[in-house]
């Protein structure tokens, strides 16, 4: 974390190419930095901005409010699939059987299955959209009240600014994929039975299997939150206002979810963030189909460099006037 | 510009042209001695908040070059901000945190300080300017006074070599203003060189060694108080019953403006050869002037200003 930072002069005098990694950055003028202030940085230093950035994220009301939503949204769909079950009907009232979210039917048979019902109830809108807050407001929020400036002069370095913002943001990722699949989980288990899990291909997996199948899948939600995070980063670095940031981000992510959805714009959906979101489902198959998967993680890896290289190059040049 | 190994700020031809073309700051030569409580004056609009924040990395100048003790800006800012306390454009703190937390928060992104002495530097920094007793309010519930203390706060979390201050006593009360005066003084004997922005004349003149002058972007003067203060030369006031032969004699030894009135003369002495004053007065009484009264009104920093803006204190188009 104790980057070299607030880059050269040159560096921020050229207009840098958004293609220049971060890491390879950072790296080039570690060695040559570590002088007398740099000495003293041993790994606690280096990481109490982390800690605090962690810290001041998950105190603010409003990151509690967002996974307080998303605390509720299984325990909803839940109580919901009860409800209409408790006749002893099937989910969708015996019409299409096909209807509503994926695995939605399974969940009256093993309330694991909540787990991935409310999973893929969230990932199209809601766990973005709160991604998308997060990592909007974290420069911009910053910028906005001013505090942006004391931290750079404090000095927190551009470059590890940066980078202590978008590790908190995929920090945030996981504890808000994990607030929904444990919320399912426990709600699941309350009000449906538990026990062998049948994969999609058949086969049936022991209790354990499939919660260790419903873990690796909920890092697999938030592994697909990193490409967003990045995108949502790299606004937030160009304007002096949070809300603005956080409203782009989302609005761009409504925009590329309808995009994807539009059959005349195949040529160009293997190349949009959300296009493979929903493959998570591939880990409930025996054998596991990795294609979709390894497409997703891939294109997340993707973004995540592009625009992450683009806020480093943008945060690190900018003059800093708010 | 000399460069001497003394200058704790040292700029050189230091410009910055904002992307409308404005020219902010234009080719700026500052010298800000170590040691110094340096006053850095200037109507609003006059570049003083652009040049600090060049000072500081956080704007990038247009052309020329920033050194930080000793040191070029902003490449050994790692190196060099650590030893620099700041004050910009009024504090900015974290609403929905306490005072304690902003410091700490503050300290935390400043990878030289040590963790362990966090909580108890802390402490120090908030008795330091009498928030002692809020420090567990959340910052939304502090006055503008309060702020600005906290701003000072967060600047004194460690022993700093440079003080960059601006504007320190903005909404503060007189006796708030009173302390942060007697705080800049105390950090000067303790060895820290402050580098004061103020609008104030009145504390300039009371706190700095040191000023310098801008106005629509360029520096139009700097040096010790008591040299700029008499730069701007006090008039000489004769107070007489007789002031119309009074008048005759000073004009014949060379001064100039001569303002006649009841009660005496005044005049500027010429900048060129000035009279000696033990002669002027000499003279003026073996022309048998009935002089009741001799002197040089000491011009305050204001003439000064005044005098070398040619504009007080109004906002530079």
């Amino acid at each position: 974390m104790s980057r070299a930072d607030t880059t050269s002069a040159d560096d921020a005098r050229e207009p840098v190419p958004g293609t220049a990694p971060p890491a390879e950055a950072g790296a080039t003028t570690t060695q040559p930095e570590a002088g007398p202030a740099g000495q003293g940085g041993s790994l606690g230093r280096g990481l109490s901005l982390f800690r605090s950035e962690l810290s001041i994220t998950f105190r603010r009301w409003r990151t509690l409010a967002l996974l307080a939503v998303l605390l509720g949204v299984p325990v909803v769909v839940g109580i919901a699939v009860k409800i209409e079950t408790s006749d002893g009907g099937s989910v969708g009232g015996g019409g299409g059987g096909g209807e509503g979210p994926a695995f939605i039917a399974q969940i009256t048979n093993n309330g694991l299955f909540l787990v991935f019902t409310a999973l893929a109830v969230t990932l199209p809108f809601f766990l973005p959209m709160t991604v998308g807050v997060v990592a909007g407001d974290a420069v911009a929020g910053e910028a906005a009240s001013g505090t942006l400036r004391y931290l750079l002069v404090a000095p927190a370095g551009r470059t590890r600014l940066l980078c202590v913002k978008y590790a908190t943001t995929l920090v945030f990722c996981l504890a808000a994929t994990l607030t929904v699949a444990l919320s399912a989980l426990v709600t699941g288990a309350l009000l449906f039975p538990v026990g062998e899990v049948t994969l999609l291909s058949g086969t049936t997996v022991s209790f354990g299997e499939g919660l260790l199948r419903a873990f690796a899948i909920a890092v697999v939600v938030a592994a697909s939150l990193v490409g967003l995070a990045a995108l949502g980063l790299f606004i937030s670095t160009l304007t002096n206002s949070g809300v603005t940031a956080m409203a782009a981000t989302v609005g761009l992510l409504i925009t590329v979810q309808i995009l994807d959805t539009i059959p005349q714009l195949d040529v160009m959906h293997p190349a949009l963030f959300p296009h493979y979101w929903l493959s998570f489902g591939d880990l409930l198959r025996d054998p596991v189909y990795w294609d979709q998967l390894v497409r997703n993680l891939g294109l997340q890896g993707v973004y995540a460099v592009v625009f992450g290289s683009a806020a480093w190059a943008r945060l690190t040049s900018r003059d800093v006037t708010a | 510009m000399a460069r001497t190994a003394e200058a704790v700020v040292e700029t050189s031809a230091l410009s910055k042209r904002y992307r409308g073309g404005q020219l902010a700051v234009d080719s700026l030569d500052l010298s800000v001695p170590r040691g110094s409580v340096f006053g850095f004056l200037g109507p609003n609009g006059s570049g003083k908040t652009t040049t600090i924040r060049m000072l500081l990395g956080l704007i990038e100048p247009s052309g020329g070059d920033v050194r930080l003790l000793g040191e070029p800006m902003p490449d050994a800012a790692r190196r060099v901000l650590p030893r620099v306390g700041a004050l910009i454009e009024g504090p900015a703190l974290y609403d929905y945190l306490s005072g304690r937390d902003n410091l700490l928060r503050y300290d935390a992104a400043d990878p030289t300080a040590d963790p362990r002495t966090r909580t108890d530097r802390v402490a120090a920094a908030l008795e330091r300017v009498g928030l002692g007793a809020a420090g567990h309010k959340k910052a939304r519930a502090y006055s503008l006074g309060m702020k600005q203390r906290l701003g000072l706060a967060a600047a004194l979390l460690q022993p700093r070599q440079l003080l960059v201050l601006d504007e320190p006593t903005n909404g503060l009360d007189p006796q708030g203003m009173r302390e942060i005066r007697t705080l800049v003084r105390d950090l000067a004997e303790d060895g820290s060189t402050v580098f004061l922005s103020s609008h104030l004349l009145d504390e300039i003149e009371q706190v700095c060694t040191h000023a310098a002058v801008m106005s629509r972007g360029r520096l139009i003067t700097q040096g010790t108080v008591a040299e700029l203060s008499a730069g701007a030369r006090g008039r000489l006031s004769v107070g007489t019953s007789d002031p119309a032969r009074a008048a005759a004699v000073l004009k014949e030894h060379g001064v100039l403006d001569l303002d006649v009135t009841e009660e005496g003369v005044t005049g500027e002495l010429p900048l060129s050869d000035p009279p000696d004053l033990a002669e002027l007065n000499a003279a003026l009484v073996r022309a048998e002037v009935p002089v009741r009264a001799f002197g040089l009104a000491r011009a305050s920093l204001e003439d000064v200003f005044v005098a070398l803006t040619g504009e007080g204190f109004d906002v530079a188009g």
